[in-house]
């Protein structure tokens, strides 16, 4: 037997994907988000987390026609046709930056550091970007 | 001496280029916002104070483009602050014979 096989098919990994970065200013929201629609085909426990400028991701009304660039925003939307449930926002970083739930893209669940820090100690696997 | 002009590009969250801007642009100078750097104009952002505590004597733009990508507006800017789109730029840039530009 492999090491890769070690663990049954039926093994469900807890995997979180943490996003900290702005949007367009550099290409790692849009890869992470496209790494998590990959991931949830394979069935696993997926958590996306959004904190710091990351929470900017989700902001509603983006309009990038004057940039050129691609507006990957309402692509979140398809979180919720993958099975990805698990939203969760920092409340911190939400009040830092003077958002508040009304201005995010797609229903959430905000969450205070005290109880992300919870959730994020009991994760399998955290991918950061 | 001519005034210069200040280009910013990173979100004051993410990096200081924001904060040594502002301690370190003398009074008349005038500061373009551009790419992850309009967050810093968030009208109620954590930043907000000390951008307005500045602009008694800097002149505040922002790059209209990377505002609307951004899914914010006139309405979610500091109130004073000055959106230009590619050409002011060009202008700001011509106007100014010195660009800095904060990375």
């Amino acid at each position: 037997m492999e090491p890769w096989e070690e663990e049954g098919p039926e093994v469900v990994k807890r995997f979180m994907y943490v996003n900290r970065k702005a949007p367009y200013g550099t290409i790692y929201a849009l890869e992470c988000l496209e790494v998590v629609l990959i991931a949830a085909a394979f069935d696993q426990d997926v958590s996306v987390v959004f904190v710091d400028d990351g929470v900017c991701q989700l902001k509603k009304n983006q309009d990038t026609t004057g940039i050129g660039m691609k507006n990957f925003s309402n692509t979140y939307r398809a979180l919720d046709d993958y099975d990805v449930e698990k939203i969760y926002v920092e409340q911190e970083s939400l009040d830092a930056r003077g958002l508040t739930e009304e201005d995010l893209i797609i229903p959430v669940e905000v969450v205070a550091a005290e109880n992300l820090a919870e959730i994020m100690a009991n994760q399998d696997v955290v991918i950061s970007s | 001496m001519s005034t210069m002009l200040h280009l910013i590009n990173k979100s004051p969250f993410d990096r200081n280029s924001l904060d040594s801007c502002l301690r370190l642009a003398k009074a008349g100078s005038v500061v373009l916002l551009i790419e992850d750097g309009v967050y810093a104009a968030m009208g109620k952002a954590a930043y907000a104070d000390a951008v307005k505590t500045r602009m008694e004597d800097l002149t505040f733009y922002v790059l209209g483009p990377d505002v609307s990508a951004r899914g914010l507006d006139d309405t979610s800017l500091i109130d004073g602050i000055n959106v230009v789109d590619y050409s002011g730029f060009v202008d700001l840039v011509v106007e100014h014979e010195v660009a800095q530009s904060w990375l």
